[in-house]
């Protein structure tokens, strides 16, 4: 009786996230829907002025997706080699006394708030980008170097566990054959742990393009294309961020459905990061 | 919308009953000088509670007209529509300054210049006598109302190039200006301190004297607006008296606002 009791109240629980993620899709595409379908969807993803207060208003995502792209894929650029490099030195070359100082020391740079490192892009980074090579400082390269660092956390905690799960046989076979651990790293390790590494850049790519707060901060948020990453941009989240507190009518009704936009493209990374999750390893049992 | 407006209703009815809460509500610009006028208010009268909620000017002029709020900010006109249904009055003006990095050598613009240069015409510092630097344009956010406002009394109809650093508060703004020898920008004359250069427009300098001789044009109201034809409570009233009255207006004056004229 007191088992069932308690299962019925974990259900609930489970039943009860599930309701909130459906009335935040229901409540996102009710408000941002309309507003799609009244623009187009083509005109909208593909319009390149954004004008919400002029008359008549002009709702165009297309400046705010390539900087949403720009700045995922220079942070990926930053933080996957990075991430990748620390997950493989903590597994298979630091002394175990040293992994166990780093790991905690890693999973601390998740806990600090985005807006210090928001801050610490626009006050430090910033004004060293614009001393280096000119500009306004405030620009894809800033924000792309300080989301790298942001989304390492999730980058090498997955990438490590994915490491570690390599059978202890391969890598010692492979190394009873004469490899070098080099050899073994790259030729072994990472190919088996390839999986489990993927999910982890597409965890990294969910955070980098839904990082909002620090992006506001350090983009520079200019409403243009940018053709060079030492040029301002605007992306999805930080434009929803940076109006919404002013946004009425119609203003209003596009940021929701810009919302709508950014809530496809990260569902359309989570099923790609799940479905790489539960693909077995292609060389569990040796290849 | 009605999520805001739900919400505000909540506040409000925890405190209906209270005559002592008086809530306002509107204009982020408007609101940190009404917080601090507040502040004053509520150390020198025991027992009552002045919430301050800075949500927009749309927003609040919004809530007025639905009568969440009893006094809402605003910091740019009201349309012919809104005007309709809502009393309001001037507490104070605020000056749009357009500023530059110290080092900076610029001291006067016109008007058709300032418009040159946020609609992207004039993207140079060589222009102007300068290095041959590009200048970096930093602007509020569309919906703001200190975008609206110079949009309105600056540009007059000239739009902003889009190539333009957006920020989100008159702070952020001061502070890429102050650090980006080759910025321009636009902020409340209220806050405009050391770390910026304010230059003078059409010949005159940005300087509440001016604004008050009616010299520098770059001016807003900063609004109260209400209900018509709803009693007002007493405490609204005396706080829009004290407002507008010599201490609280002396007050704003001190914060670097311009004195409002009586009722318009």
């Amino acid at each position: 009786m007191k088992e069932r009791a308690i299962s019925i109240m974990l259900l609930v629980a489970a039943l009860g996230a599930l309701l909130a993620l459906a009335l935040i899709t229901y409540f996102v595409f009710q408000s941002g829907l309309p507003l799609i379908l009244e623009v187009g969807l083509w005109n909208f993803l593909s319009g390149t002025t954004w004008n919400p207060t002029a008359d008549p208003p002009q709702f165009g995502l297309l400046p705010m997706i390539v900087g949403s792209l720009w700045l995922t894929v220079g942070s990926l650029v930053i933080g996957v080699p990075l991430g990748i490099a620390v997950a493989v030195f903590m597994v298979e070359l630091a002394p175990p006394r040293l992994a166990q100082f780093m790991r905690p020391a890693i999973q601390l740079l998740a806990g600090i708030p985005s807006v210090i490192y928001g801050f610490i892009g626009l006050t430090i980074l910033a004004p060293l980008l614009r001393s280096t090579f000119g500009g306004p400082g405030l620009s894809v390269l800033t924000g792309a170097i300080i989301l790298g660092i942001m989304i390492l956390p999730s980058i090498i905690a997955i990438s490590e566990d994915a490491i570690r799960a390599v059978p202890r046989s391969l890598r010692d076979g492979a190394l009873a054959l004469g490899e070098t651990h080099w050899q073994v790293i790259s030729g072994i390790i990472i190919p088996t742990a390839r999986s489990g590494i993927v999910a982890s850049v597409i965890l990294g790519m969910g955070r980098a393009l839904g990082e909002t707060m620090a992006v506001i901060m350090m983009i520079g948020n200019a409403l243009i294309i940018p053709y060079s990453p030492l040029q301002p941009a605007t992306t999805l989240t930080s434009n929803i961020g940076l109006e919404l507190a002013y946004a009425t009518g119609a203003h209003r009704d596009a940021l929701f459905a810009t919302g709508v936009v950014l809530f496809v493209l990260i569902m359309l990374l989570n099923g790609i990061a799940t479905a790489f999750v539960r693909r077995p390893a292609f060389s569990r049992r040796g290849t | 919308m009605c999520w805001l407006a739900f919400a505000l209703l909540l506040n409000a009815c925890g405190s209906t009953n209270n005559e002592n809460v008086l809530n306002i509500t509107g204009s982020t610009s408007v609101a940190p000088f009404i917080e601090h006028l507040a502040e004053i208010y509520q150390q020198e009268h025991e027992g009552v509670t002045l919430n301050v909620q800075s949500l927009g000017s749309t927003a609040g002029v919004r809530a007025a007209i639905d009568g969440v709020a009893e006094i809402a900010m605003s910091s740019r006109n009201l349309d012919a529509a809104e005007a309709e249904l809502l009393e309001q009055v001037v507490v104070a003006r605020d000056a749009l300054a357009v500023i530059v990095h110290p080092s900076n050598p610029l001291v006067n613009l016109e008007q058709a210049q300032v418009q040159a240069i946020f609609s992207g015409e004039v993207t140079s510092w060589a222009a102007f006598g300068g290095a041959d630097k590009p200048i970096v344009l930093v602007v509020r956010e569309a919906g703001s109302g200190t975008f609206g406002a110079f949009e309105e009394l600056v540009m007059q109809g000239v739009p902003i190039t889009p190539a333009a650093l957006r920020q989100g508060s008159n702070g952020a703004i001061r502070q890429i200006v102050a650090e980006d020898p080759n910025a321009i920008g636009y902020i409340s004359l209220g806050i405009v301190d050391s770390t910026v250069k304010a230059v003078a427009i059409n010949g005159v300098e940005p300087s509440v004297a001016e604004v008050e001789a009616g010299n520098y044009t770059f001016v807003r109201p900063f609004l109260f607006v209400w209900q018509k034809n709803r009693p007002m409570s007493a405490l609204a009233t005396q706080f829009l008296e004290y407002t507008l009255g010599p201490a609280g207006q002396a007050e704003l004056t001190r914060l670097g606002l311009v004195k409002g004229v009586t009722t318009r």
